[in-house]
């Protein structure tokens, strides 16, 4: 299938900077810190788009877009496991996960 | 419209709508829900473009792994029915100027700009390629963010499980 001839490289960076500024819209205006990791999660997505398309489109005789985006993967994966670990901690002090509600360095 | 250009702007309408649900809806379980089919339909893009290896890590990693994990945490830290605020018109305000503006910016800059491909021959993205690639020392290979992202990892293992202990003595 030859995609370059179907879609414009065009279509899909503008999808991922959609993507990325809604992910921001969501950090902005959301004030639990669970929403604004999955905003992040969202945003981190968007820039593995940009990674995979840039590879398939313009560099196909390499795969570095490619394990960018797997590298991506992996450190967004930790960064949830973590925030998550975080975050129920913070619960477990405070007992709320908004963030204007947490405002003590010492409890 | 042929085949690829329909299946692309049905992905790209679920992702960009179960984005926008998925930030603006009150109930947080709904708001992972929705995360969960744009990551699902993120994967639907990767095997477009022929990256089967990398569709598969998204959604057993994502899909599979993280979405779980945000379901979770939601579950122990907040009441199921409860609502989240409605935020403030001051926040609203600056969040969608800024992501209007951005948008605004980023697609004028890039539909202004002509990419020029390479001509050189593409590489298979098979299992095997990219398992070879992954493992080489030689010229483009990725062995060392290979091992230093198993050891960061480890890492993230263990300091997820410290912080998340009941008692830190």
């Amino acid at each position: 299938m030859n995609l370059q001839a179907e879609i414009p490289l065009d279509y899909m960076i503008v999808l991922s900077t959609i993507v990325f500024f809604i992910g921001l819209l969501g950090v902005i205006i959301r004030r639990n810190l669970i929403s604004m990791l999955m905003s992040i999660e969202l945003m981190l997505n968007a820039v593995n788009i940009n990674f995979v398309a840039f590879n398939h489109y313009l560099f196909p005789h390499r795969l570095e877009g490619h394990f960018f985006a797997l590298i991506v993967m992996a450190i967004a994966a930790a960064e949830a496991a973590i925030a998550i670990a975080l975050i129920i901690n913070i619960y477990r002090q405070f007992n709320t996960v908004n963030v204007d509600h947490v405002d003590e360095l010492k409890y | 419209m042929t085949g690829p250009k329909i299946i692309f702007f049905l992905l790209a309408t679920s992702i960009v709508v179960f984005s926008i649900l998925s930030i603006t809806s009150r109930r947080i379980l709904r708001g992972a829900v929705f995360l969960l089919f744009v990551l699902v339909a993120m994967s639907g893009l990767y095997y477009m473009m022929n990256f089967q290896f990398l569709a598969a890590v998204q959604l057993m990693l994502y899909a599979g792994g993280i979405v779980v994990l945000i379901i979770f945490s939601i579950l122990l830290t907040s009441q199921i029915n409860s609502k989240l605020d409605v935020p403030k018109m001051s926040h609203l305000l600056a969040g969608v100027t800024t992501a209007v503006g951005g948008i605004t910016l980023a697609a004028f800059t890039i539909l202004k700009y002509t990419f020029h491909s390479t001509t050189e021959t593409a590489i298979g993205t098979d299992m095997r390629t990219i398992g070879l690639q992954l493992l080489d020392t030689q010229t483009h290979g990725y062995a060392l963010p290979f091992e230093v992202i198993s050891i960061l990892l480890l890492a993230a293992l263990v300091g997820s499980i410290f912080i998340a202990r009941k008692n830190n003595t």
